[in-house]
């Protein structure tokens, strides 16, 4: 039985869903089961209608997690999945991220995949975004079902959750965007008592579900990473004992002392060459082995061994959250999964819990409803007299301005005309007010109306 | 896909929509706000708009630095408090633990940074390096070695560095208050 032709797809053919194309993936639709869902899972078309043709998946990062996620994507029915990556291809990246060739050798990544999925999947298009997620706003995120990250930075990670987190919305169910975070790089919650032994964290990896606004989110376990390699500036201007102190010699000090106001451009060879050869003669005075172009540009880059099938390890489970969610055919996982590969394999499934002073996800929100003529003063009065909140010596601020902060004195002193202001003029009707005092765990966020 | 708004326990916990800010700006909103710093301590913002790049003016009121008001700049990034603030002297000053360059050894800036900390803790533990100078994490090795053999001259090198003078042919800058 054939079925009928299928939209046009980017690439520009028609295609067909060829017979039992999906025979393996229809056992676990066509029919419940004692694990799916009775009130989300509909057996049949409709769960494979929605998969399909309607779900709208954003990966995050095309790098070695990334392209196994789009490949696991594609082969398991998701149809319609974009890809952001800021990233060029590199040659060091050829040994894992298989979607990538030798000739694509300084493409994007987000493109490259992008086509290579497409020619290898038929049906399936692939949107690529070669650029930082920052570049996007909440439009452009709200149209997804679901947002999986593979992703190398804090930095980014912390982004794309407090911008998911902001766009839940209570009056709209569709707001609600879960995000699944893969991350191979070693630095995952440890637990104090297991000891991380140098060099093995290629062989680590986590994989979690973020459900914002109802489960932990990344910023609520953001004081339990693993630091990074840091070496204490002293030892590594006086008393070095390894390479890695004499790159960061002449990374963190000689560099700046040396060049003055030119930043230090790690994606530039002959930036890491200058590095390298500095480095390398400082090494040779303090009798130290080991200094190799290739550990340099690891070091100075912050590049973390990276083992193929830890990435598919972890991609994988990624994947199999994302086909759960889309398809309610079994239970997501709650919430936090981790692989310790370094002690043959061992691996923890538990809820990490939401912290209710997190910066992102906890904290109080009040709405209040003030008199149009107030003063600044007088709504921080309210707040210190109010027994429900309670707090002594508000700081207040706009996401765009600051209103009134207590310290310190020059800042004081600048605000202080703002206490006679009236908070209309301030703040815009629905305007948010973020308030700190040292009384308050975090923060408490006002929304402000005027009566 | 599955149905997550039942998910929620209560209408209260979605009612939690929280304003566009970093959860960086708000931290350094809160750590700001709630310093407590002795009178020997003063911030300065070149632009009262922005938080991020300031400057911290301590004027030692004791130990062999006193007299001298010695700068130094803050830059926080956004990844804050996931990494520590960016701090660096801004004069050229004759001290064990910082570098003609104005790097500063102290230990909470680079390896020992926690997320827990704050600026008030890094402000504080700069205030210190004036009054207990370590020979042990030495930057300006020259300054260490002479605190380790003699304290006597060093403690005349520290006053006569303060004036702007030259100790072993560098010549430091004069940050007499």
């Amino acid at each position: 039985m054939a079925t009928a032709a299928g939209p046009p797809t980017a690439n520009g053919f028609h295609y067909a869903d060829w017979e039992d194309r999906y025979y393996h993936v229809d056992q676990v639709l066509d029919r419940p089961g004692p694990r799916t869902d009775p009130d989300s899972f509909m057996a049949g078309a409709a769960v494979k209608n929605f998969l399909r043709d309607k779900c709208k998946i954003l990966v995050i990062g095309a790098g070695g997690l990334g392209c196994e996620i789009l490949a696991n994507l594609a082969l398991s029915g998701f149809k319609d999945i974009h890809v952001i990556d800021m990233d060029t291809i590199d040659i060091s990246n050829l040994n894992r991220q298989f979607l990538f060739r030798p000739k694509d050798v300084g493409q994007p990544k987000a493109t490259i995949a992008a086509e290579y999925i497409m020619k290898r999947v038929p049906g399936v298009t692939v949107t690529p975004y070669y650029g930082k997620i920052q570049d996007k706003d909440d439009d452009y995120y709200m149209q997804f079902n679901l947002v999986i990250c593979g992703l190398d930075s804090v930095e980014a990670r912390r982004w794309i959750n407090a911008t998911l987190v902001n766009l839940v919305d209570r009056e709209n169910p569709e707001s609600l965007k879960p995000l699944i975070d893969g991350g191979t790089e070693g630095r995952d919650l440890s637990f104090r008592y297991h000891v991380a032994p140098h060099r093995s964290e290629g062989f680590k990896g986590q994989a979690r579900v973020i459900l914002p606004t109802i489960t932990s989110c990344y910023e609520c376990s953001l004081d339990m990473l693993n630091k990074p390699t840091v070496f204490p500036i002293c030892t590594i201007a006086n008393t070095p004992r390894l390479p890695e102190h004499c790159i960061e010699w002449a990374s963190v000090l000689e560099w700046p002392r040396v060049k003055g106001e030119t930043k230090l451009d790690t994606d530039d060879p002959d930036h890491i060459q200058w590095v390298y050869d500095v480095a390398l003669k400082r090494a040779e005075e303090f009798k130290i082995e080991g200094v190799t172009w290739s550990l340099t540009h690891g070091v100075v880059k912050n590049i973390i061994p990276a083992i193929a099938s830890t990435n598919a390890i972890i991609a994988a489970s990624c994947c199999n959250e994302a086909f759960k969610i889309a398809t309610s055919s079994a239970a997501c996982l709650n919430n936090y999964f981790m692989l310790i590969g370094t002690d043959s394999v061992y691996s923890y499934t538990f809820e990490h819990e939401k912290r209710d002073d997190c910066p992102v996800c906890g904290g109080e929100s009040l709405e209040i409803s003030i008199p149009e003529s107030w003063t600044v003063e007088r709504l921080i009065e309210m707040l210190v007299e109010r027994q429900d909140i309670q707090i002594k010596k508000p700081s207040l601020s706009t996401p765009t301005k600051h209103i009134y902060f207590q310290a310190p004195p020059q800042l004081e002193t600048a605000m202080r005309p703002n206490l006679e202001k009236k908070v209309s003029e301030l703040v815009p009707e629905g305007g948010d007010v973020i308030v700190t005092a040292s009384t308050l765990p975090f923060n408490l966020s006002l929304r402000i109306t005027y009566t | 896909m599955i149905k997550i708004w039942s998910m929620k326990k209560n209408e209260e916990a979605a009612a939690k929509k929280k304003p566009k800010t970093s959860a960086a700006q708000i931290r350094v909103q809160k750590d700001l706000t709630e310093l407590d710093l002795p009178s020997t301590m003063v911030t300065h913002f070149p632009d009262p708009a922005d938080l991020l790049n300031f400057t911290l003016t301590i004027t030692p009121d004791e130990g062999m630095y006193k007299g001298g008001a010695f700068i130094f700049s803050f830059v926080i990034n956004m990844n804050y408090p996931h990494e520590p603030p960016k701090v660096k002297c801004t004069q050229t000053i004759y001290h064990p633990n910082v570098d003609l360059e104005g790097n500063v050894c102290l230990n909470i800036l680079r390896e020992d940074w926690k997320p827990v900390l704050n600026l008030n803790s890094v402000m504080v533990g700069l205030q210190y390096l004036f009054l207990e100078p370590n020979a042990d994490d030495p930057l300006n090795k020259d300054a260490a070695e002479e605190l380790r053999r003699n304290r006597e001259q060093f403690m005349y090198n520290v006053k006569h560095s303060m004036r702007g003078g030259y100790v072993k042919g560098v010549q430091y800058a004069n940050v007499l208050a």
